[in-house]
């Protein structure tokens, strides 16, 4: 049994997540969203049932509903955005870490990870794809994504090694590294899908398509 | 030949290395893992594929010992 993240000391306040909070969590965003969503497609039927020659504003309110949900997703899938200013490959620190990072993965995780930018690793909660400064975890099924910000607070790190960090963290403490990391996003994975970058949409494909084969 | 690194801003850095029958590099070994777990790093060891382990004590035994900064949610 693999000793508990030192990490969680930060955030002793929090219960350690398990399988059922993050069902429960995920249902709680959802149930969050609607709340925000609901009373402009409601307020959007009432205007057209008072008033028909309302209909642009009724309009309006169906698009604000339908943009609150899209933020939000922008939101969670900005977790796993590469940083502004990726020194890229090609400098010698990112090629010793991603060498490091290369060897922590296994064949198919290695290929992905130079396709995409992601590490795909598979967890008890889910497949987790982790990046520099976030981690998605879809969950099994793959109908629904959990988007996690979490990261090294450290400067001058090599992007390989920040996604290193992410992944041995993770090892080491699956639950403990879901309570750590803060929450950006729980929802639809194609709402994700459609927010993330096209290098990156790969590493999602194949995760969903892990967690349908668990 | 075990490695003890530390990731940091070169990629990583190899600070010791040593085999468990040869005292004076385990020595060192041992206080540089010290040195650096007091500075706030935490040592993980690979136990197998896509498990990894905390540790505080140096294993002599690991083939590599990775020391990595404290995450923290974003």
């Amino acid at each position: 049994m693999s000793a508990a993240l030192p990490e969680r000391a930060d955030v002793h306040w929090r219960p350690l997540a398990d399988e059922r909070s993050v069902v429960r969590d995920g249902w709680l965003w959802t149930a969050t969203t609607a709340a925000h969503t609901l009373p402009f497609i409601g307020a959007a039927g009432a205007l057209m049932a008072l008033e028909p020659l309302a209909f642009p504003v009724a309009a309006m309110s169906v698009a604000h509903a339908w943009v609150i949900p899209e933020l939000y997703a922008r939101r969670g899938a900005n977790v796993v955005k590469p940083a502004p200013g990726d020194g890229g490959a090609e400098a010698e620190p990112e090629r010793v870490a991603l060498g490091l990072l290369g060897d922590l993965l296994g064949h198919d995780a290695r290929e992905l990870l130079a396709r995409t930018g992601l590490a795909l690793e598979p967890g008890s909660l889910g497949v987790w794809l982790l990046g520099q400064a976030g981690a998605l975890l879809v969950r099994p099924g793959g109908r629904r994504v959990h988007c996690y910000c979490v990261r090294v607070p450290e400067p001058g790190l090599p992007a390989g090694d920040r996604v290193a960090h992410l992944l041995l963290a993770l090892r080491a403490d699956e639950h403990g590294f879901a309570t750590v990391a803060n929450r950006a996003f729980a929802g639809a994975t194609w709402r994700v899908r459609r927010r993330l970058g096209p290098r990156q949409r790969p590493a999602l494909a194949v995760a969903v398509a892990a967690s349908r084969a668990r | 030949m075990s490695r003890l690194i530390r990731m940091d801003e070169t990629g990583h850095t190899t600070l010791a290395e040593w085999r468990a029958e040869d005292p004076a590099a385990v020595e060192v070994a041992v206080a540089a893992f010290r040195r650096e777990l007091d500075q706030g790093h935490f040592a993980v060891v690979s136990t197998g594929p896509g498990a990894a382990e905390q540790v505080t004590e140096l294993p002599l035994d690991a083939d590599l010992v990775i020391l990595r900064r404290p995450i923290a949610g974003g």
